[in-house]
């Protein structure tokens, strides 16, 4: 096959597709049923899905611990990197898996780790390192129920706010949560470009559902991907400034062991890179940080409207949710209800002027979720509390049923 | 005379370290022991943990990363992972490298990952204000053990070889030139290489225990250290408060990051 997934793994899937013929005529994301299986449809799950994007977007490094249910993103590449030359370690702990990928990134590997809630929270501490250090680099969390070991084979939305603050101090960062798979794989390549971008952690934020649900794809060819990569040095070793106050806010990286000798450290520090007590300085580099991902906010955020023009009821959901809310939806306008759904591809940096602008004629807002109503604040928030925001929360490791929004929607219409 | 500043960035100095701390010694030792050995500032990476060892990579003009407090070994094992040519070097104390970075250091030799590590043990915590650390010995004084530690130490030396590391020696600052020796001989040796040397902390540690000033500490080093091929033939009880130092484990075992590149050769042939 002269496509991009010309290896073995990934030609099982197709394979074992093909072989699948017409029992692969599921439901499309737009409603349509397509029973057509050509050479370039497949059925895959998300992690799947996920494994193949990182694998496109040039990712190099993998350093991960086995944790259900993101185990198999490891699984697949622990069989795919070293094909391609690349470096596949399992590490003692997630601790070890988030240090190895940054120290690998600092080489100029595209770097990326997977995990699950508790891997997730120990994983904090060096997600921040990257943040404050600069280090691109991707962190895949396939969420399950919580707190503590929880829910390990059941799926939860519960830790969109730790992907937020779950690293001590204001830092900014970018998370992104796809709701099918074809989107997983997009959004695994986005989450690349954007690390590269912008020098930062990426966190994509996968549920259960989407990790393990097999859904049929056809991914786009290799040449219509574009791929970002890190903007390396053009002056000299000698007037090289690892943390320079550019213009972007985002200095050019320079790869370990090419000529650019320089210090990297999680302390505060100055332009050179070397710690600073310097309140200027701090306050400089703290507000560069910041700044980088804020002044391209409205290029990274992206929202995703169904039925939104005309709507009256609106709901906003994520994830595997917004796959419920979406068929929820439909059968409220089914029931002559005025109802759409604004879908938050981005998590963070929140959607709050979308939902604003696009949810200008919505009178009610309905936030279903996987945890406690952890975004049904942020758009509490959004609206200025002016439009009632209704929450529908599940946490006993079941999904949300669109009928269970249905009457929701029913209720307060 | 030896000349120090190329390998130095200068402008970085004066140095962190209290007035007769040990760890300049070892910085001094490890300049050397790189020189001897020819590895060029570009192609080597030095990487520390948190505490005042850890400070010593940002004096080094090398391609530097001060990482996170215990975590220095696993950036190091993705750096040496990514990018084999670079020679890496681990700079860490006895709280980074046995307390919170307990795990990452069994592992690393486990794997026996090509990497110098050196521990700087001064048996206490120093930055952070003298607490005690795994190290501590039974008795002595920390700001978290006023009546004296009631622990157990860890024989960081006897943990590396039992973990599988190719290389581990033991040394105190008080053998400036022997520091350096097994500094070269760990850079030269592939696979995981362990230099332990003892470090002293006047500050935080001797003074809590009336261990005098740096010279006596340093002294104390010199006459409690017993030779590895001596200590052979001593008792347990007459071996109790001396600093066994030589060069305790030299072997070959696979090495991870060549294990890895034989395992990406033989899949692509297939």
């Amino acid at each position: 096959m002269p496509r991009f997934c010309d290896c073995r793994y990934f030609a099982q899937t197709r394979d074992a597709t093909r072989k699948l013929g017409v029992r692969s005529g599921s439901e499309n994301q737009d409603g349509t049923v397509e029973m057509n299986v050509d050479s370039k449809t497949r059925v895959i799950t998300g992690n799947e899905a996920c494994a193949e994007g990182a694998v496109v977007a040039g990712m190099r490094f993998y350093a991960g611990y086995p944790i259900t249910p993101s185990s198999e993103i490891a699984e697949i590449l622990s069989y795919e990197l070293p094909r391609r030359g690349g470096v596949f370690i399992q590490m003692e702990d997630e601790i070890a898996s988030m240090g190895a990928i940054i120290g690998a990134s600092l080489t100029g590997a595209k770097s990326m780790t997977a995990t699950s809630g508790p891997g997730f929270s120990l994983m904090q501490e060096n997600i921040g390192y990257a943040a404050m250090a600069e280090v691109p680099c991707v962190i895949v969390n396939v969420m399950r129920g919580g707190p503590s070991t929880g829910l390990p084979t059941l799926p939860s939305q519960g830790d969109v706010m730790q992907a937020r603050w779950g690293t001590h101090g204001d830092h900014p960062i970018i998370v992104l949560a796809p709701f099918s798979v074809a989107e997983t794989y997009e959004m695994t390549i986005r989450a690349f470009n954007l690390a590269e971008q912008f020098r930062t952690p990426v966190i994509l934020l996968l549920d259960e559902i989407i990790g393990h649900v097999n859904e049929k794809v056809r991914l786009p060819e290799k040449s219509a991907i574009k791929i970002i990569d890190r903007i390396k040095p053009n002056n000299s070793p000698q007037d090289y400034l690892p943390y320079q106050h550019t213009g972007s806010g985002v200095p050019p990286m320079a790869n370990f062991g090419e000529g650019y000798r320089y210090h990297v450290t999680g302390l505060a520090h100055d332009e050179t890179g070397f710690p600073t007590n310097s309140s200027e300085e701090i306050e400089k580099l703290l507000d560069r940080l910041h700044k980088k991902i804020d002044r391209k906010r409205d290029e990274i955020v992206e929202v995703e409207t169904y039925l939104m023009d005309d709507a009256r009821i609106g709901i906003v959901s994520y994830g595997s949710s917004g796959r419920s809310s979406r068929s929820a939806v439909r059968l409220a306008r089914e029931a002559g209800i005025k109802a759409g759904l604004l879908r938050l591809k981005t998590i963070w940096p929140f959607a709050d002027k979308e939902i604003k602008k696009l949810g200008s004629g919505i009178r009610h807002w309905i936030v279903p979720e996987l945890n406690l109503g952890q975004i049904a604040h942020e758009v509490e928030w959004a609206t200025g509390s002016r439009v009632p925001v209704t929450k529908i929360n599940r946490v006993d490791g079941n999904p949300i049923s669109p009928l269970d929004i249905v009457e929701i929607i029913k209720r307060v219409n | 005379m030896f000349d120090y500043d190329p390998y130095l960035r200068l402008s970085k100095f004066p140095l962190i370290w209290c007035a007769g701390c040990g760890d300049g010694i070892i910085l001094k030792a490890l300049i050397r022991a790189i020189h001897k050995v020819g590895l060029t500032q570009d192609n080597t990476c030095l990487v520390s943990g948190i505490g005042c060892s850890s400070r010593l990579t940002g004096y080094m003009d090398f391609n530097t990363l001060h990482t996170t407090h215990g975590r220095a070994l696993t950036f190091a094992t993705g750096v040496k992972m990514a990018r084999p040519e670079l020679n890496v070097i681990v700079v860490t104390g006895d709280g980074d490298a046995t307390a919170i970075g307990g795990n990452h250091f069994i592992h690393a030799a486990r794997r026996n990952i090509d990497m110098t590590v050196l521990i700087f043990n001064n048996f206490i915590y120093g930055m952070t204000g003298g607490q005690v650390s795994p190290t501590t010995p039974r008795g002595k004084k920390g700001s978290t053990a006023p009546y004296g530690s009631f622990e157990n130490t860890f024989n960081i030396s006897g943990l590396a070889e039992a973990a599988g590391a190719s290389f581990v020696a033991r040394t105190t600052v008080a053998n400036a030139t022997q520091v350096e020796l097994y500094i070269k001989k760990a850079i030269e040796k592939k696979g995981f290489s362990l230099v332990e040397i003892m470090t002293q902390c006047p500050t935080a540690f001797g003074r809590r225990n009336r261990l005098g000033a740096a010279v006596d500490m340093l002294r104390s080093f010199a006459e409690n250290s017993v030779s590895i091929s001596k200590a052979r033939s001593m008792t347990a009880e007459e071996l109790e408060d001396k600093i066994v130092t030589g060069v305790l484990v030299d072997t070959d075992r696979p090495e991870c990051r060549e294990e890895y590149q034989k395992l990406i050769e033989s899949v692509r042939q297939s």
